[in-house]
């Protein structure tokens, strides 16, 4: 790793949802602060600041990553996505987020992208999760709003194991 | 052309919202555009409950690179006025605290600079000196004669004390059977959006105006607070607050303080200053719904009749008594005899204040105290008068058929059924097998039981319930009432159609609920009717109850759109009636069109009409306006000032719902399992069932919080015990069963589309119907809430009984408390014993090996003190150390006794280290005992363990560098979770 200065703004170079992104951080600058304040990302939502929330849950090179606790220049050369990268190729919603709609899965939804970040990363690795799987894995993100009733509907149904 | 529109109002249509918010593009409050130059904020806040401000400092923090400056409450006295409140009470509150601290989290200065994370750093160099005061913490003792008052002025901590009678209850009472009584005590807590506050101002000098933009959630009463604090007209204080708020439950109200914080920072700075809260900050500082001690008495026939209650209700709303409080004791005044029928009531508020974070809204909004003690109580009577709980409800709801009702205390209950209700939930959740359950279970021995509540669910709150704390003389002056919502239906020159409002949504699905309403109005399909509900008070219509709380929304800005869609169709069917020759009130509207109703294919668009309206004003009947831009409002008339005997209809609609459910109580460890849970609601029309059944969703998932995990904690000396998410437990996925939802509906008859509140009753019924449940299962007569595993083991199996004999407990420092962190813990560092004792009695090698340290002095023979900088969690600060040792064996073993003070605290301690050569190196044992106080006591054990571990092998691993040998091995596998704290001081004991 390259050696940092704590006052200067340190040029990082990544890939954000699929395109070529640079920018200008000083080694203390969480992710969480870049996204949203330098590159004016309105996907990523903070809520807690300390890792326990899941609101600004996102993908480093795939694994799913807390962006409050990762530091900006610990991005760079690596491939970010957040909930953006989700959305198919011809615009529109995927099908877990048109579930998420069917089955209003949200209510205010500041929590409902990193949700979907954690849920895209998870159905990859299990695909038909049980409900008890499902609730635990869910169980990395509060939510105030939903109950989380229409959360477990939305992805069941999605998976097709709906009861 | 098909004749009969769909109708959408009903109907479960998805939301609007949905798409912006699912992808990401929803812009809320810390995404909005600031002007370039803005400035960031940050607040330091007061580590102690109740201190004198002996000093601030602020000189080296306005000189730190990117500081533009620094200000304290005395630099804001000159230039704001205290927040108003409803009493003539000497309680002043300013945006920063002047004088004296009264809360852990009080905002005492705040920095402001080019970015946020130079804000911060300017904290750490600010010096503040306080000379601490006795706080006053349990409500009880701060009631009572003698007990530190927060406000001097005031004299006492009671601040208002009313006494209420209805009825005959001293009547009631004589003549009863028996009087059951009960004492409950609810607990602090609130719903803690996702989203923390967010307020950006930007200060015109040219015009000495205001411009806000925040994620304030209403009621717009509050703006006068903000004017008057900025000493500003109304018209000089724009607000504005966005589309999408990430929660608000009530809590967002409480942003004003820092509209008013951030205002005059950009008064001083001449720039645009903005300020996001953090976690820490929420929980600790941002606000709670008040705490509440209640007396509660019941006059009972054997039958388990009730004919009258007794309340003394204390309630402690904190440092202050912010707006609109103490809007939790009075907005559920003219509803104290909840869903029962009876007409005999006293009742004495008092309201208290104590040394902790000021209350505010909280959804449900004195609701979830009030149904604790009236439905604790209920279950005593069943218990014993030896009849069955849902026996005892039933009998004493107010009957079927007498609708509408007047309360005791003025509510009048617009419609419903009870009995019917009753009768409905137990048959479709069926209640019976639940009851066999429940035997099954206890007869293999297990604790289970089954528990029940019946809430009456008020929504949009009269302006005038705040009245009833004045005088009857004093609010004849002045009567307050009603309840104002607006709306506007804006036809454009294409012929699209725009909805405002002013509902400030937080989540609810507000635009599609409007567009529901208008598109059945115009005959339009929702996706047709454009909603912008971003409130902008220099444009938008608004009044003072506009906002989202008290579940307004239904019964106001609802109605509001549905009368200014009327007048729009009224407006198109005046002008299609010209051109189809029909007279107007026999058009009809449908799929887009404007049509004769015998005969369907005389008909127009309607954007063509529409846009007449603005392309061709000429042709307009002649006393019509040109263009459609059509204003609903709306206040209803049931919402009165209370009248000359007290009563008030505190709310418009009331819903009426009954929970029971069937918990299993694990022996061995205390949890409370929720095995079954049934809610009824009877919230007449549904607008958007599946929105309703969401906002169920989501009552009760805070309230199964309530019940078994959330509170805010103080210890005795006022510290605030849990600031962070892994110490204030919300519930997850994983902890939250599925409700079964019973629906009736009962259309309301005090509002045109019959719809009620929705959004609050399950924070009213679910957590007494859990805690009944408990006691169920227990046969205990009472409980608090909320239900830890802990709390009930001590109910299963008494209190915990001390360790047996030879078990050793770690050393506990004077004064022991739940702040208290004790541990032990062992390493090795591959030196020589002698080397090793000798490196931790030299300043110079120690200062080198604590990790954060700035300097190091030895100041006696024994005696230390250092300045270290150490953070875990979200907290981070720089402290002053003093450590003195003592019981010296060298070079074997010492005890070291010291403190560590600084701006996030203080913490005091005693440990013992102890050193063993082995294997040609040295073992180091130590433990010891803390006690900490302050912001740092806010960040407990889980939090702060990665942190603390992290902090020890960084000790012994410059110890081992600095003594030359090999590396350290980090200790593993350490004693209770320990925080840092602990840890730096057994770390900096090991030094002999
Ligand atoms: S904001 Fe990152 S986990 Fe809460
Ligand atoms: S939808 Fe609001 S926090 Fe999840």
């Amino acid at each position: 790793m390259p050696q940092l200065s704590r006052d200067t703004r340190h040029a990082i170079s990544f890939t954000l949802n699929g395109k070529a992104t640079s920018g200008h951080a000083e080694p203390r600058m969480l992710l969480s602060d870049f996204l949203v304040h330098e590159l004016g990302m309105t996907s990523v939502h903070v809520g807690c600041e300390h890792g326990v929330c899941g609101a600004c849950t996102l993908r480093i090179d795939g694994t799913v990553s807390r962006a409050c606790l990762t530091f900006a220049v610990q991005v760079d050369g690596k491939r970010v996505d957040t909930v953006e990268s989700l959305s198919p190729e011809e615009g529109g919603l995927s099908d877990l987020q048109k579930s998420f709609r069917r089955n209003h899965g949200l209510q205010c939804g500041y929590c409902t992208p990193g949700i979907l970040m954690s849920l895209d990363a998870y159905l990859e690795e299990n695909p038909k999760p049980s409900e008890a799987e499902l609730r635990d894995m869910l169980s990395g993100h509060l939510c105030r709003c939903t109950g989380y009733v229409n959360i477990v509907r939305a992805v069941m149904e999605h998976v097709g194991n709906s009861p | 052309m098909s004749q009969t529109q769909e109708k959408y109002v009903g109907q479960p249509v998805e939301r609007v919202e949905d798409a912006a918010l699912l992808t990401g593009s929803a812009m809320f409050s810390d995404h909005l555009p600031t002007r370039t130059g803005t400035l960031h904020a940050a607040i330091l806040r007061s580590p102690h409950a109740h201190a004198e401000i002996a000093s601030i400092d602020v000189s080296a923090a306005k000189a730190m690179p990117g500081v533009v400056e620094v200000l304290t409450g005395e630099d804001l006295r000159d230039i704001s006025d205290p927040f108003l409140i409803v009493l003539r009470e000497p309680i002043l509150q300013w945006a920063l605290a002047v004088g004296k601290v009264r809360y852990v989290g009080e905002p005492v200065v705040i920095a402001i600079a080019t970015d946020r994370y130079r804000a911060e750093d300017a904290l750490s160099a600010i010096e503040v000196a306080y000379r601490t005061l006795k706080p006053a913490i349990d409500p009880e003792e701060a009631a009572a004669e003698g007990a530190p008052v927060v406000h001097e002025d005031v004299g006492s901590n009671i601040v208002s004390t009313r006494d209420f009678v209805y009825g005959d209850p001293d009547a009631a009472f004589a003549e009863a059977d028996r009087t059951v009584k009960l004492k409950i005590s609810y607990p602090r807590n609130s719903h803690t959006p996702i989203e923390g506050f967010v307020a950006a101002v930007a200060y015109d000098p040219a015009t000495e105006s205001y411009d806000v933009q925040s994620n304030f959630q209403g009621p717009y009463s509050t703006h006068t607070v903000i004017s008057k604090a900025l000493r500003v007209s109304s018209s000089k204080l724009r607000m504005r607050t966005p589309n999408f708020s990430g929660g608000g439950f009530g809590v967002k109200v409480q942003v004003f303080p820092y509209i008013v914080l951030m205002g005059l920072a950009s008064r001083v700075t001449g720039r645009p200053v903005k300020w996001i809260e953090d976690r820490l900050e929420h929980l600790s500082g941002a606000t709670a719904a008040p705490n509440r001690i209640v007396s509660i008495e019941a006059a009972v026939r054997n039958d388990g009749t009730i004919t009258g209650f007794r309340f003394d209700q204390l309630d402690d709303y904190g440092a202050f008594l912010r707006a609109p409080m103490p809007g939790p004791l009075y907005r559920m005044h003219g509803i104290l005899t909840g869903a029962y029928d009876v007409k005999n009531l006293s009742v004495t508020n008092r309201l208290l204040l104590t040394n902790k974070c000021p209350s505010g809204m909280v959804r449900g909004f004195g609701g979830p105290q009030m149904y604790y003690a009236i439905e604790r109580l209920v279950q005593r009577i069943a218990v014993e008068l030896g009849l069955d709980h849902y026996e005892v409800i039933r009998r004493n709801l107010v009957p079927a058929g007498v609708f509408p009702y007047r309360a005791a205390a003025g509510a009048l209950l617009d419609s419903g059924d009870y009995p019917a209700a009753l009768e409905k939930a137990a048959n479709e959740g069926k209640l019976e097998e639940l009851r066999k359950r429940r035997d099954e279970a206890r007869a293999e021995g297990r604790l289970y039981g089954i528990g029940y509540a019946a809430i009456v669910e008020p929504a949009q709150s009269n302006m005038g319930y705040l009245s009833n704390i004045l005088p009857l003389e004093e609010r004849r002056k002045n009567p307050k009432g009603g309840a104002v919502s607006n709306a506007t239906v804006n036809i454009d020159p294409l012929g699209t159609v725009n909805v405002t409002a002013d509902s400030i949504p937080q989540g609810q699905g507000h635009m599609t609920v409007l567009s529901q309403i208008v598109a059945d109005n115009l005959g339009l399909e929702p996706g047709d009717i454009h909603v912008n509900l971003e409130h902008d008070t220099a444009k938008d219509a608004w009044s003072i109850a506009t906002g989202n709380y008290s579940s307004r929304f239904t019964s106001s800005t609802a109605v509001a759109a549905d009368r200014a869609a009327k007048k729009a169709r009224a407006k198109l069917a005046r002008i299609a009636s010209q051109t189809l020759n029909v007279p107007p009130e026999n058009l009809e509207f449908g799929n887009g069109r404007i049509y004769a109703a015998d005969n369907p294919d005389n008909s127009i668009n309607l954007y063509r009409v529409a846009g007449s309206a603005h392309w061709t004003p000429g042709n307009l009947p002649d006393d019509m306006e040109p263009g459609i831009r059509e204003i609903g409002s709306w206040s209803p008339p049931e919402l009165e000032p209370p009248n000359d005997k007290d009563q008030i209809n505190s709310s418009l609609t009331y819903g009426f719902v009954f929970d029971f459910c069937g918990v299993e109580i694990d022996r061995d460890t205390g949890e409370v399992r929720i095995d079954k849970y049934v809610t009824m609601h009877d919230s007449g029309t549904l607008l958007n069932p599946k929105l309703a059944e969401g906002q169920v969703h989501g009552a009760f998932a805070w309230a199964v919080g309530c019940a078994l995990y959330e509170e805010f904690a103080y210890g005795e000396d006022g510290s605030f015990l849990n600031g962070t998410f892994a110490d204030y437990l919300v519930p997850t996925a994983w902890e939250v069963p599925e409700p079964q939802i019973v629906h009736m509906a009962t259309p309301s008859l005090v509002t045109p589309l019959g719809a009620k509140g929705v959004g609050e009753g399950n924070c009213m019924s679910t957590p007494v119907c859990i805690a009944n449940a408990v006691c169920d299962a227990l046969g205990v007569e009472n409980v608090t809430l909320p239900l830890s595993p802990d709390k009930v083991s001590a109910l299963i199996h008494g209190e915990e009984r001390p360790p047996p004999e030879g078990v050793e407990t770690p050393p506990a420092p004077k004064g022991a408390s739940d702040r208290v962190i004790a541990g032990t813990g062992e390493a090795f560092v591959p030196a020589a014993q002698e080397a090793v004792w000798d490196a931790l009695l030299d300043p110079e090698k120690l200062a080198a090996v604590i990790p954060g340290c700035h300097a190091l002095d030895r100041v006696g023979e024994n005696e230390y003190r250092a300045e270290v900088t150490v953070g875990a969690g979200p907290v981070k600060g720089r402290f002053k150390a003093t450590v003195i040792l003592s019981d010296m064996d060298p070079p074997n073993a010492a005890t070291l006794s010291g403190a560590l003070t600084g701006l996030l605290g203080l913490s005091e301690g005693t440990g013992r280290v102890t050193l063993t050569p082995r294997d040609g190196g040295t073992a180091l044992a130590y433990d010891y005992g803390i006690e900490v106080s302050g912001t740092v006591a806010a960040v407990g054990g889980r939090m702060l363990e990665g942190a603390a571990r992290a902090l020890v092998r960084q000790f012994f691993e410059r110890l081992a560098s600095v003594l030359g040998g090999g590396p350290a091995e980090a200790p593993e596998a350490d004693a209770p979770a320990a925080l840092w704290w602990r840890r730096l001081l057994a770390a900096l004991g090991i030094r002999r």
